[in-house]
This record gives structure tokens, C-alpha cells and sequence, in this order.
């Protein structure tokens, strides 16, 4: 049986006028996961979000959040937090009270907002204004607002944007406890090694259209490893790359390396080889391929 | 729906909005009040467009509440502010887009924000109304003017009356300024559209063509606020001038509610 879904979007479009902003969309993510959300910019990551949010009406198609139709937002926003193209507050207000009316609106209490500020690192500054607080400051407090309503679906746009390495290095942190404790993320973000270490499933739009949508690690496993060798002496290139093309696999010379497709079981029998035909490598790497290069190349950016 | 008003309410009691609003209030009723009282014995006028208010008036019941009366012109034009300030500025802010997520209902937001907004309105006009009255009393004896008749039944019938007008009144062109507001979802374009209308548009035209006041609805609204005229009666201002601004809000409300919040 397959796992319980919390999002799922069927032939999903927006058109403003004679732009198609996302063009029949599909795309599933269950219940629990974390799921990254990524594409160019203006590829639809944004449309799609606020049309799951019921900000802005689809032309076409449809979906479900949290077994519920989009077109009912009423019935699943109380048990969805948000932070959409970043965080947006009233700036005369401190923190504590910019929460205070966004719990007050959600009917949430407003005990918690003390909790969630000390969770996001701002337990010391609710009380200081939002117009003084720095990007990363405001973006932690997009965050605490998102987390007002104990939500089962978390939907974050750029929540990393503004963030310090170790802020970064926090909300990933946070972002899987939360996925551990049954929340599932849906989360939109331009640094691409950020949703590969965390998400679990993926969503890749270009163009305003799902160019993939499935498990990370089979999107990752369907591009080719590499080896990367480099031989002591630079005469012994074209030897190398020789052996790896006679062993059945594509090699090419970059630089001062050989770029070999293959997995990493290779390496070894290449190492082997090398040796024999008196060849000293200085270095052996296999690399994987990573969600960046995976991105460019079905990107085509 | 309740939830937003008290939501609301935090906004709006915030003392960067609260003070200021009060120090506007006690500024343009002690204008006014200063003005009646002070200028009594002028040939240019003490009253609205160089009216002569006599000394025999002032010391009515009604004189009590004459000030506060005439003060409902600039506290619509404070309201109006407020109004379309409050509601704009959720679009420039990006706020709108929180209010939904958390309260997907836009009739809800709009009627809660609205009811706070009465509310601020209330506290505006009363604040006004004690200030005025103070005031009242204060220059009355600088001018010796008699106050004797401020202190009977009639003259705190009169200013019960005088209260609920200038509600109305000021609560019809915070309305006026919520329209605003949602239409151009700009607090700059809203405020200055509708200060524009109401103090230019509507006075010039009214000063020069004879009658067309009867279509205008800032122009009614303060016709409600004094209670009527001998040329247009207090129904027909009331009737007209809601019925202008509750068409308008039902227009805007409709787009409010159909309309992509995309910013």
C-alpha cells in the first residue's frame, strides 16, 4: 500500500494572460517526507505554492493538501504553516507581536510564541522591533510564524535565504527533526546542496513545467559516476584514457585528468591496470554525481 | 471573524498609531474649538466657510457640542487615513499573504478588520468629544460666554445626538478610506486620492455648483454629523451617503475576494 500523500497536484496550470506561469503540473509528496522544490527562476515554484495556499486561483487542474481539495483552503491552512517569498511582517511591531496576531488570527495560543522564538534563536530579541532585525533575523522569524499552528505540512520558500552557515546548518537541523516528528516539508530553495543533504524527495520545475518529481536518490542514481584519474606524468593521458575506453567505458581528457564514466568498483580495476601498463597515478576519485550538475544538465541552465 | 478583530486591535493599538492619531485628534479639535470660541466676536466668522456663530448660540444646549460638531470634517479626514492606511499597507507589507494563510476566509478579514476599525473610530470621536467639551468650557470663560444651559437634560441630550453623528460620520469616511485602500492597495495612492476628493473635489464643485452636494458622499457624511440642514434633510444625507459607500464596499469586497494575492 502506498504511504499516505500530504500534497498532490493533477494537471495543475496558471496562466496571467498570455504567459503560462505552470503548465499542467503533477507532482505527489508523501506524508512525512521532506521535499524539495526547485527550478530557475520563474520557473513556477512560487505560483505553485500560493496556489496550494489558496492565495491565488488555478486556471486549470487541481490538487489536495492534506487529503483535502485546494480549492477548500479552509479545511487543511489550520494544520499548514507557511512562509511564502520570504518573511513579510508589520515593521512597527516587535516579534513577539507580529506572532501575537498571526496566532491570534489562526486561533492558536499564544503561550507558544515564547517556545518559538527561543527555538529559532530570537528568545533574546522578541521584544525588539521588526524593522531592527537583519535579514537572517527576519527570515528565523518567518520560520517561528510558519511553526504557529503545530503544522502537519511546513511550506517554506527560501527559508536558508539571509541565514549564516551555522543558521543554515540550524534549520536543516530543524527541518529534519520536524520531518522526523511526522511533519512533512515542502521546501523551495535555490542552494541546491542544501536540498540534496536534506530532502528526501524532490520536485525540479523549468519553465513552468515538472521536469521530475520523485525520490532524490533516484533522480541522483540515474547520472552516470565519474572517476577522475590523474597520472603522475601528463605524457600518459592519452594511455590512460586508452585503458578506460578498451575496458568499455567512456573516457575524456580534461585539463590534466581523465574523466571516466563508471561507478566506483572500477576504480580499482583501472588502478590495476594503470600499473600494469606502468602507469604511477597520482590521485583516484570516484565522484558522484550531484544534485547541482544533475540540475544544470535537466535544467539546461 | 473575531479573531481577526482582536488581531487587529494589536495593530492598531500600537502607540506609534494610537498616540499619534490621538495627538492629530486633540490638535484638530482644539483648532476648531479655539476657533469657534476665541473668534466669536470676529466680522470674518468663528465657523465653517466664515459663518458667524453668536454668542446667544454658544450658550444653548447645544452649544456645549457645537465644537466637537464641526470637528467631524478633519476626524473623517483622520479616519480616512487610518482606514485606508491599515488596509493598504497589508499589500505593501506583503502581510496580506499571512492573514490568509491564517485565516483563509477574505470576508472575515475584511469584516474583522473593518469592526476594529470601528472600534478605533469610537475611541477617536470620543476622545475628540471630551477634548472639545474641555475645551469648550475652558474658552467659554475666557469669553464669557454663559455656560449655564450646558448643564441641563437637553444639552447632554445634544451631545449624546452630537456623538452618534460624528460616529457615523467619521466611521462613513474610514469606510470611504477602507475602499481606497483596497482598491489601489497603496496607502499613499489611497490616502491621497481620497484627502484629494474630499477636501478638493467635493468642497470646490459644492462651493460653485449649486446642489450638487446632495451626490456627494463626504459632503453628505458631514451633513450627518450636524444632524441635517434646512436644505437637506438628516435622512436623505444618511441614506445617500451609506448607500454610496455600502455600494462601493460591496464592489470592492467582491474584487477582494475573487482577486490573486500575488505580491
Amino acid at each position: 500500500m502506498s504511504s499516505p500523500l500530504a500534497l498532490d497536484v493533477a494537471d495543475l496550470s496558471k496562466k496571467y494572460g498570455d504567459r503560462m506561469a505552470l503548465s499542467h503540473a503533477n507532482f505527489e509528496v508523501p506524508m512525512g517526507s521532506i521535499c524539495g522544490f526547485v527550478g530557475p527562476n520563474g520557473s513556477g515554484k512560487t505560483t505553485t505554492i500560493r496556489m496550494l495556499l489558496g492565495l491565488i486561483t488555478p486556471t486549470t487542474g487541481g490538487g489536495h493538501v492534506l487529503g483535502e481539495s485546494i480549492t477548500e483552503p479552509e479545511k487543511y491552512l489550520p494544520r499548514v504553516g507557511a512562509m511564502i517569498e520570504g518573511p513579510a511582517f508589520y515593521p512597527a511591531l516587535t516579534g513577539f507581536q507580529n506572532l501575537n496576531v498571526l496566532a491570534k488570527i489562526g486561533g492558536f495560543s499564544t503561550d507558544l510564541i515564547a517556545g518559538l522564538l527561543d527555538l529559532v534563536g530570537l528568545g533574546d530579541r522578541g521584544n525588539s522591533k521588526y524593522k531592527t532585525y537583519s535579514l537572517g533575523m527576519k527570515q528565523r522569524l518567518g520560520i517561528a510564524a510558519a511553526l504557529l499552528p503545530n503544522p502537519k505540512l511546513l511550506v517554506l520558500d527560501e527559508p536558508t535565504n539571509g541565514l549564516d552557515p551555522a543558521g543554515i546548518h540550524e534549520i536543516r537541523t530543524l527541518l529534519r527533526k520536524l520531518a522526523d516528528s511526522g511533519t512533512t516539508v515542502f521546501v523551495s530553495s535555490h542552494l541546491l546542496s542544501e536540498i540534496e543533504m536534506i530532502s528526501d524527495h524532490l520536485v525540479m520545475l523549468r519553465l513552468g513545467k515538472v521536469i521530475f518529481a520523485g525520490k532524490t536518490i533516484d533522480l541522483l542514481a540515474k547520472q552516470q559516476p565519474v572517476i577522475v584519474a590523474k597520472p603522475e606524468n601528463i605524457s600518459d593521458l592519452n594511455k590512460l584514457a586508452q585503458i578506460a575506453t578498451a575496458a568499455g567505458h567512456q573516457a575524456t581528457i580534461t585539463e590534466n585528468t581523465v574523466h571516466v564514466t563508471g561507478t566506483s568498483d572500477f576504480s580499482a580495476k583501472l588502478n590495476k591496470a594503470a600499473f600494469e601498463a606502468g602507469i604511477t597515478l597520482e590521485s583516484l576519485t570516484p565522484v558522484k554525481a550531484s544534485l547541482e550538475d544533475t540540475f544544470f544538465e535537466m535544467t539546461g541552465e | 471573524m473575531w479573531n481577526v478583530l482582536r488581531a487587529e486591535l494589536t495593530k492598531l493599538r500600537r502607540p506609534s498609531l494610537s498616540v499619534s492619531t490621538l495627538l492629530a485628534v486633540t490638535f484638530v479639535t482644539s483648532l476648531i474649538t479655539s476657533v469657534l470660541f476665541l473668534l466669536v466676536d470676529s466680522p470674518e466668522g468663528n465657523g465653517e466657510r466664515g459663518v458667524r456663530i453668536s454668542r446667544d448660540v454658544l450658550s444653548l444646549p447645544t452649544g456645549i457640542s457645537l465644537s466637537f460638531t464641526n470637528t467631524a470634517g478633519l476626524l473623517g479626514v483622520v479616519a480616512l487615513c487610518v482606514f485606508a492606511a491599515q488596509t493598504a499597507q497589508e499589500y505593501t507589507y506583503g502581510t496580506l499573504r499571512n492573514l490568509l494563510v491564517r485565516q483563509p476566509s477574505r470576508m472575515k478579514i475584511l469584516i474583522g478588520k473593518l469592526g476594529a476599525m470601528k472600534l478605533f473610530a469610537i475611541v477617536m470621536v470620543a476622545f475628540s468629544a471630551i477634548v472639545g467639551i474641555a475645551l469648550s468650557y475652558l474658552f467659554a470663560g475666557v469669553k464669557d460666554i454663559s455656560t449655564q444651559a450646558w448643564s441641563t437634560s437637553d444639552a447632554k441630550t445634544a451631545v449624546w445626538h452630537s456623538f452618534i453623528n460624528v460616529l457615523i460620520a467619521t466611521i462613513g469616511y474610514g469606510i470611504f478610506g477602507m475602499i481606497l485602500g483596497l482598491l489601489f492597495r497603496s496607502p499613499i495612492s489611497a490616502i491621497s486620492i481620497g484627502v484629494i476628493w474630499n477636501l478638493i473635489f467635493e468642497g470646490l464643485l459644492s462651493a460653485f455648483v449649486k446642489n450638487i452636494d446632495r451626490y456627494f458622499p463626504g459632503q453628505l457624511l458631514s451633513i450627518v454629523a450636524q444632524g441635517g440642514t434646512d436644505r437637506i434633510s438628516y435622512q436623505y444625507a444618511l441614506f445617500t451617503s451609506y448607500g454610496f459607500l455600502l455600494g462601493g464596499l460591496a464592489i470592492v469586497a467582491f474584487l477582494f475576494k475573487k482577486r490573486d494575492v500575488a505580491n
